[in-house]
């Protein structure tokens, strides 16, 4: 199960994704993440991962994702918090040369 | 040939919902063999892309059945079959290649290479019209006791 959360103060728009981001959970987390950033227009999008338990390539696709809207709108992105596991699969498919990957909650 | 320690199998429809279960299942028969956090992530990692691969490609357009067997072998060797009878892939090769897929945009394309980095090797049999089977093997770091 994926769960989504946002919070929005000062231009900035932080969505939070915990437990199993899969192909089961890629298509609701991509349109959330889009309805939210339709909703609060913002200067920057926070990801934090912190809370996921589970990713695979299903989440490289929603980050991808997210990192072309945010390029399109003018926005900056950021993936905060990502915990080892899924860590390992953004390094794999070498992500961190092409965005911003943050420590922290 | 090396002896086989254990083994199991799962079977079951191709349904998103299962790729959960199939990873999950597989890494808890995993368990026995005390694999790091690493590994364990590792395994749940490419089960989980394998079986994504047989429900979005194999079974593009109809539900079918999913084969996860495990054979755990001497000297901590892990062998992972993921097998259907869905559609089969034309050029093995091309979907090998990072960036490519025929899904939609909640695919990436780079399944196969997440497969790959975290195997010690990876064999892809497919046969249009009759089905696809990857197998991947593992080997875990030796455990103090």
């Amino acid at each position: 199960m994926l769960h989504i959360t946002q919070a929005e103060s000062d231009g900035v728009l932080t969505v939070s994704l915990s437990g199993e981001l899969d192909h089961h959970a890629a298509r609701e987390a991509i349109e959330q993440s889009e309805d939210l950033m339709a909703l609060y227009p913002c200067e920057k999008l926070v990801l934090n991962l912190a809370g996921l338990t589970f990713m695979d390539s299903s989440g490289l696709a929603v980050v991808l994702h997210l990192h072309r809207t945010c390029a399109r709108s003018g926005c900056d992105f950021v993936v905060r918090g990502t915990p080892p596991q899924p860590m390992r699969v953004f390094e794999a498919a070498g992500l961190p040369q092409v965005m911003i990957f943050e420590r922290g909650e | 040939m090396r002896a086989v320690i254990n083994k199991m199998s799962l079977k079951f429809e191709s349904r998103s919902v299962n790729e959960a279960f199939a990873r999950q299942a597989v890494g808890a028969f995993v368990a026995q063999l005390d694999p790091t956090m690493e590994e364990l992530g590792d395994i749940k990692t490419i089960v989980s892309e394998a079986v994504t691969n047989a429900i979005v490609h194999g079974y593009a357009d109809k539900t079918g059945f999913i084969t996860v067997t495990v054979r755990l072998l001497e000297g901590r060797i892990l062998e992972i079959k993921v097998k259907d009878t869905g559609r089969g892939i034309e050029n093995v090769e091309q979907a090998r290649q990072p960036m490519f897929t025929t899904g939609d945009d909640t695919r990436s394309g780079m399944g196969f290479t997440i497969m790959e980095s975290f195997t010690d090797k990876l064999r892809v049999r497919s046969m249009p019209g009759k089905g696809t089977m990857v197998t991947m093997i593992k080997l875990l770091q030796e455990r103090s006791a």
